[in-house]
């Protein structure tokens, strides 16, 4: 009986240790698109006015980052930017980010494009869908919660999974653009 | 480092004739003696060209000209021999190479042009911005004119495997060449002045324009890249005088597109029929489905025909495609002036592997079992070296010069390359081992032959690849793949080989093995030696007979761009190369990318994840001199 007990007692905190999990409200509101540009892509900032963010809820929820997950390939985001490694388009793992790593800075380089080569997806992509994107390109840097991160590959073996990578603090504007590298 | 070896047990050596392996055996003996009495300066350079050793193999009449001194093509001449007759520099001296001058394209992305020499002046083209220098030979360095076509930004997001762009040509006073965002233009070779300068592409289909275009008397012909993007690939004629499009010939879809008419007489039954370029695909796939044309081009002048690769069918996935792909991945033998097709054979039918067909042609007179014939040689994409008649497009020959597992060998009465069903990838299941793997055998980096050797010098990948096939949606303007891809060394685990091959005996006479694949071209001159670079950064000079390292040069970046020698107003000898990694193979470090995902640049960066660590960005050209 004591031995069952201590077993019982056991199972019963490793389940509560295990229980450190997303929390997924029944229904998550994508941000607003409002507020996309609201970040500067530069540090300086005349008159010291600090830039306003809001947190992108899909990052809390799994379901939300899967389904980023999966649309990531369906858009053919894959095809530059690989599984995170890179290729046409710059990684997206690693904590350099030319046009800005916060959310609605994501956000906004799909939606707008990009100079040198990134596509605009504007009125292609439903916002609520780019949303899911962003919140799983933030995930290949891990800087999202590990608790609702994707946790596994179904494909090829070809990085660790997004839950597993080591976490990656975006660096300002890091990357130096194409366009730097034309000769004056 | 360079380790020599011998090629050891070939299986074609089994089937050849007994009168040719007595060829080799004199071949190789005769290649055993160094010429004692070369001379060290012959200003006045005889006709290039003999008969070889062997008397079995030589460069066409046509190809057959008195050394000018010049380069004024990427592939040296319509034969795309890249041999040149000066011997100056020659295998006794080739180990005093000093650095003469140097100058920065101003762009560190992967540089796979070559320079061009006419005259007294050499044009080089950078890769995107696609800027054309003009330096002044009579004064080392200095820069004659710059002009700047200044491409739409927005074109490097369609453009495959870096912003490269291969050269410009240079012909009656002006100079062609491509730019990323689809135009060919041309400039007075003199002045710098644009003439004209024409669209032919568009980047929201996701097409570029990479290639080198070949210019065949009024007619510049040039071809789109975009093979992973969907597109539909075509070569087109301009006329070099106002620029208008004379032709355009699609490699797939109606045979009226595909420039198909009466004198169409493909060798093999398998290429025979109306519109195969519809009735080999999916409904509508053959739209969207590549054979694109972003390799060379070589010309017989004697036949009147030109001849050209196609690219690889989209999407990757191969699933997605059933049928035989036509006219993708194949060679066309077509007429310069009107571009009507003569001749066609498919080195892949339903190609698997992203094996495009585009790399070069060398055309050659050889003799086949005791018979002269007129002769193209590719070492291919799928690993092996094909022999092909040039006047009827029958294979003579195919000879693997890698470790192939993907296929079983070229059936030389269908015509027909053999699958290996263990390695035929399956949608959603990983197929591993399969080498070649997908930048092949051997990429766009062109070989050189020597008519005094007789050998093509071929320098390539030792490469595998995991692949697996996943579903690809078509979507105008972003990547049109549909697989995971990861590639690793080939046996032996070194990445790189180059190659010395005999097309006569079908065999490697030596190889050398090289830590990183070979992405960049080879020279051979009448000094009888061979240049080429590595990715490490190593400019390397060989004995063109002996294979054996005879000089190198550390520059500044890995190289992928192809070698040049000419002979500048000062009566000198000169060897150029541009440095400045990049292109496929070496994205990891043009583009910044991450190795800790090893499918990075489609599956490339899963073999180069040390790069960075022995090499960084470039883009500089060597000019190489005796004191």
């Amino acid at each position: 009986m004591m031995i069952a007990a201590v077993c019982g007692v056991v199972s019963a905190l490793c389940l509560v240790a295990a229980c450190k999990r997303e929390e997924r409200g029944l229904r998550v509101d994508p941000p607003s698109s409002a507020r996309v540009n609201s970040k500067t892509l530069s540090e300086l900032r005349p008159g010291n006015v600090q830039p306003i963010s809001a947190p992108n809820e899909f990052e809390q929820n799994a379901f939300a980052m899967n389904e980023g997950k999966r649309l990531y390939e369906w858009y053919n985001c894959v095809g530059c930017h690989a599984h995170g490694g890179g290729g046409i388009g710059p990684p997206l793992m690693d904590a350099k980010w030319i046009y800005g790593g916060a959310p609605e800075q994501i956000f906004a380089t799909i939606v707008e494009g990009r100079p040198n080569g990134m596509p605009s997806f504007r009125g292609k992509i439903p916002d609520y869908q780019v949303w899911q994107l962003a919140a799983y390109v933030r995930s290949m840097s891990g800087q999202v919660s590990k608790d609702a991160s994707p946790s596994r590959d179904d494909d090829m073996n070809v990085k660790k999974p997004e839950q597993s990578t080591e976490q990656q603090e975006p660096r300002g504007t890091g990357g130096v653009p194409k366009s730097a590298e034309r000769p004056q | 480092m360079n380790q020599l070896w011998r090629s050891t047990s070939s299986l074609s050596l089994r089937v050849l004739l007994s009168i040719l392996i007595l060829c080799s055996l004199s071949l190789s003996l005769t290649s055993c003696s160094r010429n004692p009495d070369r001379s060290r300066s012959v200003q006045t350079a005889q006709p290039a060209t003999q008969i070889s050793q062997a008397g079995q193999i030589a460069v066409p009449p046509f190809a057959n000209v008195a050394e000018d001194g010049q380069w004024t093509m990427p592939a040296k001449d319509y034969a795309s021999t890249r041999y040149s007759g000066l011997d100056q520099i020659n295998t006794q001296n080739v180990r005093n190479l000093k650095v003469a001058w140097t100058f920065s394209t101003g762009v560190n992305r992967g540089q796979e042009a070559a320079p061009i020499v006419a005259g007294d002046t050499m044009y080089v083209v950078s890769p995107y911005p696609n800027i054309l220098y003009a330096l002044d030979l009579t004064r080392p360095g200095a820069t004659k004119w710059k002009y700047e076509p200044q491409p739409a930004a927005a074109a490097q997001g369609v453009a495959c495997c870096d912003v490269v762009n291969r050269g410009a040509v240079f012909s009656n006073g002006k100079i062609f060449y491509n730019t990323l965002d689809n135009y060919t233009v041309a400039v007075d070779a003199a002045t710098g002045k644009e003439l004209w300068k024409t669209k032919l592409g568009e980047i929201n289909r996701g097409e570029t324009m990479t290639m080198a275009p070949l210019v065949v008397r009024d007619k510049v012909l040039v071809g789109n890249s975009g093979g992973e993007f969907g597109v539909r690939g075509w070569i087109t004629a301009v006329d070099a005088a106002s620029g208008k499009i004379a032709w355009r010939a699609y490699n797939t879809g109606p045979d009226r597109d595909v420039l198909i008419g009466a004198n169409f007489r493909p060798f093999y039954a398998m290429d025979r029929g109306t519109d195969l370029g519809v009735a080999t695909w999916p409904p509508d796939a053959w739209k969207i489905g590549g054979g694109t044309v972003w390799g060379w081009i070589s010309y017989d002048p004697e036949l009147n025909l030109i001849y050209h690769g196609t690219g690889n069918p989209g999407p990757w996935n191969p699933d997605q495609r059933p049928g035989d792909n036509k006219w993708t991945s194949g060679i066309f033998a077509r007429n310069p002036d009107t571009g009507e097709a003569y001749w066609y054979y498919q080195w892949s039918p339903h190609d698997l592997f992203d094996h495009d067909g585009i790399n070069e042609q060398i055309l050659l007179d050889m003799n086949v079992n005791g018979q002269p014939r007129k002769v193209l040689v590719r070492p291919e994409r799928t690993g092996y070296v094909y022999v092909l008649d040039r006047t009827t497009g029958e294979v003579l020959s195919a000879t693997p010069f890698v470790h192939i597992t993907s296929t079983k060998g070229v059936d030389l009465q269908s015509g027909r390359l053999i699958p290996n069903e263990e390695k035929t990838p399956v949608m959603g299941k990983v197929i591993r081992d399969i080498c070649p793997p997908a930048p092949g055998g051997k990429d766009w980096n062109p070989s050189a032959f020597s008519p005094r050797t007789g050998l093509i010098y071929i320098p390539h990948n030792n490469l595998c690849m995991d692949f697996e096939g996943v579903e690809a949606n078509y979507i105008a303007g972003t990547p049109y793949v549909g697989a995971n891809v990861k590639m690793y060394a080939g046996p032996g685990g070194h990445r790189g080989e180059f190659t010395a091959w005999d097309a006569v005996t079908a065999r490697a006479v030596w190889k050398l093995k090289e830590k990183f694949p070979l992405w960049s071209g080879a020279a051979v001159t009448a000094g009888d030696v061979v240049f080429y670079g590595t990715m490490d950064g190593y400019f390397k000079a060989l004995d063109a007979r002996s294979g054996e390292l005879l000089w190198q040069f550390k520059v500044d970046s890995g190289i992928i761009s192809q070698p040049v020698t000419y002979r500048a107003p000062d009566g000198k000898q000169y060897v150029a190369v541009l440095s400045g990694v990049g292109g496929w193979a070496g994205a990891i470090v043009a583009g910044d990318l991450d190795p800790r995902d090893q499918s990075a640049a489609l599956g490339f960066v899963g073999a180069m994840s040390d790069l960075p660590e022995h090499t960084t960005k470039g883009g500089t050209l060597y000019v190489f001199s005796l004191p």
